[in-house]
């Protein structure tokens, strides 16, 4: 118990400055980018207990902190994240480094290229100090599901820290840097972070661009930061953002930016999800959401109940999509081009059938042969098309939803963070934990997890939606309403 | 169609090029008329007169003009994780016998 009071005090003492505020001491000589690359490589050995990470990126990053402080003694302007150390989840390539998507096919894959994502934000002189453990290919919502091992809960050692971005969500929690960078197909950056208790943000479909990150199910796939303040995930979503030539689903950004979070929660309307509040909602997640909420209306918020009742479909509908897109994303990994290859083949085929057998997990498996099912001629139409067509029906209902409130409000997940190894021998039960968040993927919209609280010593997180492109009001919200229940 | 027979899987597993040991063949058989038992509740959902969505940006088309970028890397490069190189090709199996 001694113990576990030590890591309580220390989750909640700031070891970090706000982002913005490290990179102005950068600038300004006041802190030397080699120090905070030292500080975040300290933090991670301290706590190599909870797996959060997979590899460390030692020499690349001291050399690029050392580049950046020679820069700065020079004279020369180096950007908005100055000597701001990140943790990438590790399915972003970052160049000339392993990436393996926590799965044994990919081991010792080295990225001949880079996320346009990690260029974006080394171009305003952030540094990758490490690269966090997921589920497989992002397959997983416990982080149990990595090939070299689980993460573990930074509030209780013995749970799961959420997933897929559990590495991420753990690593921003238990500080060993200041933000990391997470995926989100299915509420792979909002769960962990419900669950870990930090900030996850999910932009809308197109708003930072994918490439560079191994793929899932491209239809669905974001990229987004996970961190410690609504501040600090809007300020790395900013640097993000936008039209990439090699992400042609890529958007327009805000011309206004994402960091103005000004305003209040006076007069906006906030719609609780009533699909989302019910009987499969565990009663102490309801109650801190409950608490939550009854401060966000004192501060001036119009809370109202909406019905999208086409919700409770949307994980069948996602089921659906995802394995399908998933079976043709991973069609690429065949051992003849990179990664594991089975060394004694006889022929071509052989080659290719023992490659995957031995170097995809059981859930990568499992999706792909689910995705090979539904998209095969004669159920095509009876799944893949009628999974795509109520997917319409769920964006109808967002869209109707958002004509009478201006946000959605919801739980992340049906209860807090379970023990290690509860649920691993039973897929569909895995899968029914992500009820909450897939909708929001189906419809491309914004969403955030802000912490709501603690029940029983565990995180619970608060889900705030947005309409598709409404990212700067989502992040000016989320943080009123972080301020509101604090 | 809630029911998946193993040769079901067995037929899956050969599309998918996985070579499936017996007893995953029987475990992947178990699950998956759980999964497909779920999803299945989607056929009872109206939806007359609603299209399918692929996408939802709403962008098309997204053309780009026809020339070489330097994106600071060069075609070998992206052959270094290649397990089996020749002459500067990927050298693979024997395809026909």
């Amino acid at each position: 118990m001694a113990n576990l009071l030590q890591t309580l005090e220390a989750l909640e003492t700031d070891m970090w400055l706000p982002i913005a505020e490290i990179a102005r001491k950068v600038q300004s000589g006041e802190l030397k980018a080699a120090d905070l690359v030292e500080k975040s490589l300290a933090a991670i050995a301290d706590n190599g207990e909870y797996h959060a990470v997979l590899a460390t990126l030692e020499t690349r990053a001291r050399s690029r902190a050392r580049q950046i402080d020679s820069d700065i003694a020079g004279g020369k302007e180096v950007g908005a994240l100055a000597g701001v150390p990140f943790i990438a989840k590790d399915n972003f390539l970052v160049f000339g480094t392993e990436t393996t998507a926590a799965s044994n096919i990919l081991k010792g894959f080295e990225a001949p290229y880079q996320a346009t994502a990690i260029n974006r934000l080394e171009a305003q002189g952030a540094i990758c100090v490490a690269k966090a453990n997921l589920d497989a290919f992002a397959h997983g919502t416990t982080t149990e599901n990595s090939d070299f091992g689980p993460t573990k809960n930074p509030y209780d050692i013995e749970r799961i820290p959420g997933g897929s971005s559990g590495g991420s969500a753990a690593a921003v929690v238990l500080q060993l840097a200041p933000f990391a960078l997470g995926s989100d197909t299915g509420g792979s950056i909002r769960q962990p972070a419900s669950m870990s208790g930090c900030v996850g943000l999910k932009p809308s479909y197109g708003l930072v661009s994918r490439s560079g990150v191994v793929a899932m199910a491209s239809s669905l796939d974001t990229v987004g930061p996970l961190a410690r303040t609504v501040e600090d995930a809007a300020l790395v979503l900013d640097v993000m953002a936008g039209v990439d030539a090699l992400d042609s689903t890529t958007v327009e950004r805000n011309p206004a930016g994402y960091t103005n979070l000004e305003g209040s929660l006076q007069g906006k309307r906030i719609g609780v999800i009533e699909e989302y509040m019910g009987e499969g909602l565990q009663p102490n997640v309801k109650q801190v959401l409950e608490a939550a909420l009854d401060k966000m209306k004192a501060a001036g918020a119009v809370i109202e109940t909406v019905s999208l009742p086409s919700l409770p479909m949307a994980l069948a509908a996602y089921y659906i999509i995802c394995p399908a897109e998933v079976s043709s994303n991973l069609s690429r990994f065949d051992g003849q081009r990179y990664g594991y290859t089975y060394p004694d083949a006889k022929d071509l085929h052989e080659s290719f059938a023992k490659t995957r057998d031995i170097g995809f997990g059981k859930e990568a498996k499992r999706r792909i042969m689910i995705g090979t099912y539904v998209l095969s001629s004669g159920y095509y139409d009876a799944y893949y098309k009628q999974a795509q067509t109520v997917r319409t029906k769920i964006i109808n209902e967002f869209n109707a939803a958002f004509e009478k409130v201006d946000f959605l409000f919801g739980p992340n997940a049906p209860s807090t963070a379970f023990k290690l190894g509860e649920i691993v021998d039973d897929p569909l039960q895995l899968y029914l934990e992500d009820i909450m968040t897939v909708a929001v993927n189906l419809a491309g919209v914004p969403a955030i997890s802000v912490p709501a609280g603690l029940s029983a010593g565990l995180p619970v997180g608060m889900q705030l939606m947005a309409p598709q492109g409404y990212d700067a009001e989502l992040l000016a919200t989320a943080k009123q309403a972080k301020d509101a229940i604090a | 169609m809630a029911q998946i027979s193993r040769d079901d899987v067995l037929k899956l597993a050969r599309l998918a090029r996985i070579d499936l040991d017996e007893s995953e063949l029987d475990k992947f058989t178990e699950e998956f008329s759980a999964i497909i038992k779920y999803v299945e509740q989607l056929q009872s959902v109206e939806v007359s007169g609603l299209e399918p969505t692929s996408q939802v940006t709403g962008l098309k088309n997204v053309m780009r003009k026809d020339e070489v970028i330097d994106y600071g890397y060069k075609g070998r490069d992206l052959l270094q994780n290649v397990p089996a190189v020749d002459n500067d090709q990927i050298k693979v199996k024997r395809m026909i016998a």
